[in-house]
């Protein structure tokens, strides 16, 4: 058995003026490759305008584990919100 | 359905008290609709079991083709093929979109290929059924696709995130899939004498085994129960086909069809139609191997892969000897 393909993460822009998402996966020889397996893979229907490539060990990801750490401190921070100020209902542009 | 009979490998179904802290954790985030995604901690039981699905799920896309491949070159007109053409072309999609959902569990693309070239790993037993006329292409469609989209849009709400994901986008693209089926019948039912008897042929020929696909009743299975609780199986195969039926039968009645049913019919009082008996010496016979179609499926996909191996080969051998020349050139 050959090696197999390297894994890409797939990533579209939708349209004009919106960032690329994520759209999922796919293995290609290389980016060449990748980018056009990705047209053919996940934008059969205009889904996109443009796409990227990466490969998947490239990708960083931060860890379950570290999900409180990471993301608790903002809970409390709730002054970070607009809603947070009440405001009178005869002040208007706010 | 397009995965049957799933096994879990548990013997009953988990009770918190059979629990570690960790599965207990786990099922409290299941039961609230937290998704699951690939790198949180999972029981290896609901790990294996989706292995065991989603590529089930995978296989059944990509063999799935074979039966429609037959009738691209003698499609009836130029329109129809480039049709047919796109909803192939969808269904190995949907197997790649498939197969990288699995590969989010630890499994590489080329184990779940082998798995299915050794056998091990079985594809739904609808797809050893032969196409012997352009009415089949429709009767796919319409019912097996139909089918198929009954028991994928519930799974677009499973707890696996990479999962769901993936059946939002086939949800999306099956019911082109469908309705490509139901144009194609409605043209010959409203065709020649001749063209309406080869669309009743068909119906009558997919009618029983796309009934079969959703599989025997699982109201006792422990696996079904264990699955329901992991959310990664949302409706019952009783519930699921008896939708199938109900949604159907009238469609096949705007078309002039009947069924080839003599039990089928409404029932005012449970609001159903109630249907006949359902030959499972038939199912087991065709998930065993012993289908019209099983082995010639099988070997056509293998001689696919194997004939494709020094395509594979001389691509990455072409993209390893230009990362070589642009790493000299920047030397």
């Amino acid at each position: 058995m050959t090696a197999e393909w390297p894994l890409w993460e797939i990533f579209i822009r939708s349209q004009h003026g919106l960032a690329h998402k994520h759209v999922g996966s796919l293995h290609a020889p290389d980016a060449e490759l990748a980018i056009k397996n990705a047209r053919d893979v996940y934008t059969r229907r205009n889904e996109g305008v443009s796409i990227w490539a990466v490969r998947s060990i490239d990708v960083h990801a931060s860890s379950p584990g570290d999900k409180e750490t990471l993301f608790e401190p903002s809970n409390d921070k709730v002054y970070r919100h607009p809603t947070f100020f009440p405001m009178p209902d005869e002040v208007k542009h706010l | 359905m397009y995965a049957q009979m799933v096994e879990t490998g548990v013997k009953k179904l988990q009770d918190a008290a059979d629990m570690s802290p960790d599965e207990r954790a786990f099922q409290a985030r299941v039961d609230a609709d937290v998704k699951i995604e690939a790198k949180d901690w999972m029981p290896d039981a609901y790990r294996k079991t989706l292995i065991r699905q989603i590529q089930q799920h995978a296989h059944s896309e990509i063999v799935g083709m074979l039966p429609e491949g037959n009738w691209v070159t003698r499609a009836p007109t130029l329109k129809r093929k480039a049709i047919l053409m796109a909803k192939i072309q969808d269904e190995a999609g949907h197997g790649l979109y498939l197969y990288s959902a699995a590969e989010t569990l630890g499994v590489s693309r080329d184990q779940l290929v082998a798995d299915l070239h050794a056998g091990k790993v079985k594809y739904s037993s609808i797809f050893n059924y032969p196409t012997l006329t352009w009415a089949d292409i429709g009767a796919i469609g319409w019912l097996v696709d139909g089918a198929a989209i009954m028991n994928q849009i519930p799974l677009c709400r499973c707890s696996y995130g990479p999962y769901a994901r993936a059946m939002v986008r086939i949800c999306k693209e099956e019911s082109f899939h469908q309705r490509q089926g139901f144009d194609i019948m409605m043209a010959m039912c409203s065709g020649t004498p001749a063209q309406k008897a080869m669309a009743q042929d068909a119906l009558n020929r997919w009618w029983w085994p796309s009934v079969m696909m959703f599989g025997p009743s699982d109201a006792a299975s422990v696996h079904s129960a264990q699955s329901a609780r992991w959310k990664i199986k949302l409706l019952s195969n009783d519930e699921l086909r008896q939708r199938f039926v109900d949604q159907t039968v009238p469609q096949a009645e705007y078309l002039g069809l009947t069924f080839p049913d003599p039990d089928l019919k409404w029932n005012a009082e449970t609001g159903h139609y109630d249907f006949g008996a359902i030959d499972w010496d038939e199912f087991h016979a065709v998930i065993k191997g012993n289908g019209p179609c099983n082995r010639d499926r099988l070997r056509t996909r293998v001689k696919a892969w194997d004939d494709g191996a020094w395509v594979r080969t001389a691509a990455l051998a072409h993209a390893e000897k230009s990362a070589r020349r642009a790493a000299k050139a920047a030397a």
